[in-house]
């Protein structure tokens, strides 16, 4: 399964229940729901509130999404998938199994726009302190500038050195 | 006629002077007339007429020089031109500070290669020695024989330097390039490298990243960024595992303590340095990359510290303040 990240915006009618009718296809269709963002002050001149929501989903399954929200009534404006396009390595070092490495993995995922991608471990000893490096991907540098300040103030709260690298742009 | 004194004759004390003698044709040439009037150490002092091969010898054998006149009372009652400033490192700025004030007080130009009186008082000094028409120079502060502090200042004027990254200490260097190749455990290659007399007894100073924090203040200072000591955010590298280079190099980096400076940033830590990257360098090597606005990225490497290295970095102060101006 080729899972993307989708960015959809939807112009919704102002009144109850409206939402629903997005949110439910995309989770029949085995989506996963990562954000919403109401833009509450930007009415449109036909009085639609547009409504940004980011999900994953598997992209063959993509096309028939849009094509039953379109067939249901909702006001597409527009679907774009997000790349995570800027990647970069960090090293950590420390008792990462102690102190919950999938916990501090998770730290860095900011609304599926920037995640651990690849993770390897070396532990030489059980009581000795262990290395990671760790892939990060997000969409841009900003996401992965935001990513690894995320990660650095939870390796800063658990004890855990961690190494940045020095490329120029990070990409 | 250039009348020099010299306070601090311990490594990098006695490296300038034997420089001096040994270039002095060159010196003549290139810049002109000089004696060195009077040299002194942390208890005694030699001034009036002697000779550098003399000085030297004395305070071999002896561990001391000739008269009891200390450092201080010499820098008020001889005259001098300039003073070349390469007492101990205290980072309050210690005895070398009140030596610097007194001898810009007096007129004369200073050249040290001591770094904690900038760190201490990196703006006070300057001003002082604008006030008294005269130049404090402090390329040996920095990355040794490396050019750093007059690259910036001379080739880099107008340029904005947005970031500088460097290697700024020789010692963490070697320990970390050799763990690099051997994928020994830090103590270990600690050790040899104690054995070496490429660290310290003591090797905090070093390996804690305070050395490479002085050394970046003064180069933050120099590039306009007016920060203190205790603003370093700094991490050494005594955590670092052999391991840790292991998965390093799988992803194709290497790891090395990297003084980095920018509007945002002003640290001393750790990072991945891919491996084909400049900063990627072995040994006691120090090294810097500065990022400009017009002139693009540059590079610079050498010796950053040892007698001869630290002394012609002194010289090129010397040089600059006479034939550069
Ligand atoms: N070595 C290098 O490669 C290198 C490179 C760059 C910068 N530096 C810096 O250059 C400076 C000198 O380094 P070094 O390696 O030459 O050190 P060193 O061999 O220990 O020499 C220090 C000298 O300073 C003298 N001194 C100490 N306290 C003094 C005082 N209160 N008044 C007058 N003299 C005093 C000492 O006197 P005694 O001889 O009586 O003990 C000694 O001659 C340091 O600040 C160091 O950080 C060194």
């Amino acid at each position: 399964m080729n899972e993307v990240l989708i960015t959809l915006i939807v112009e919704l009618e102002d009144r109850p229940g409206q939402l629903l009718k997005v949110l439910e296809p995309i989770s029949k269709m085995g989506g996963n729901i990562v954000g919403i963002v109401h833009q509450r002050g930007k009415k449109t001149p036909l009085n639609r509130l547009p409504v940004e929501i980011s999900f994953k989903i598997d992209s063959k399954k993509l096309e028939k999404l849009i094509g039953s929200l379109r067939s249901s009534g909702i006001l597409v404006r527009s679907v774009n998938e997000v790349k995570l396009t800027a990647t970069t390595s960090v090293l950590l070092i420390g008792h990462l199994i102690h102190t919950d490495i999938s916990d501090t993995i998770q730290s860095i995922d900011i609304d599926g726009e920037a995640e651990c991608v690849e993770m390897h471990v070396n532990m030489p000893e059980i009581s000795g302190p262990s290395t990671a490096i760790v892939s990060i991907s997000a969409a841009g540098n900003e996401k992965l500038k935001e990513a690894l300040e995320k990660l650095r103030e939870i390796c800063r709260r658990k004890k855990i050195t961690m190494i940045e690298p020095v490329n120029e742009d990070l990409v | 006629m250039i009348r020099i004194a010299i306070v601090g004759f311990g490594t990098v004390g006695q490296g300038f002077a034997e420089l001096l003698e040994r270039k002095k044709e060159e010196i003549r040439k290139k810049i002109g007339e000089f004696k060195v009037v009077a040299i002194a150490d942390s208890k005694s002092s030699i001034s009036g007429e002697f000779s550098i091969d003399e000085a030297i010898k004395i305070k071999r054998i002896e561990g001391r020089l000739r008269d009891d006149r200390k450092a201080d009372e010499l820098i008020d009652e001889v005259d001098f031109d300039i003073l070349a400033e390469a007492t101990h490192t205290r980072l309050d700025g210690g005895n070398g500070l009140n030596y610097i004030k007194k001898a810009l007080k007096k007129g004369s130009h200073v050249i040290t290669s001591n770094k904690g009186p900038l760190v201490s008082e990196f703006k006070g000094l300057m001003n002082l020695a604008e006030r008294n028409s005269v130049k404090l120079m402090y390329e040996a502060t920095v990355g040794g024989a490396m050019p750093t502090i007059k690259l910036i200042k001379r080739y880099l004027a107008f340029c904005e330097i947005e970031s500088v990254r460097g290697i700024l200490n020789g010692t963490c260097n070697y320990i970390l390039s050799r763990m690099e190749e051997e994928g020994l455990p830090y103590e270990q290659i600690l050790n040899e490298a104690q054995e070496l007399g490429i660290a310290e007894a003591d090797p905090t100073y070093d390996v804690e990243g305070v050395d490479a924090a002085a050394k970046l203040i003064i180069i933050a200072n120099t590039i306009g960024v007016d920060a203190k000591f205790e603003d370093v955010e700094r991490v050494g590298i005594r955590k670092i595992t052999p391991e840790a280079f292991k998965v390093a190099k799988e992803k194709g980096y290497t790891i090395r303590l990297i003084a980095e400076v920018s509007k945002e940033t002003l640290r001393v830590s750790p990072r991945l340095v891919p491996l084909s990257h400049p900063l990627a360098i072995k040994g006691t090597m120090n090294a810097a990359m500065f990022k400009t606005d017009t002139a693009g990225n540059i590079f610079v490497a050498g010796r950053g510290a040892g007698k001869e290295e630290t002394a012609s970095a002194m010289l090129s102060d010397l040089y600059d303040i006479y034939v550069s101006n």
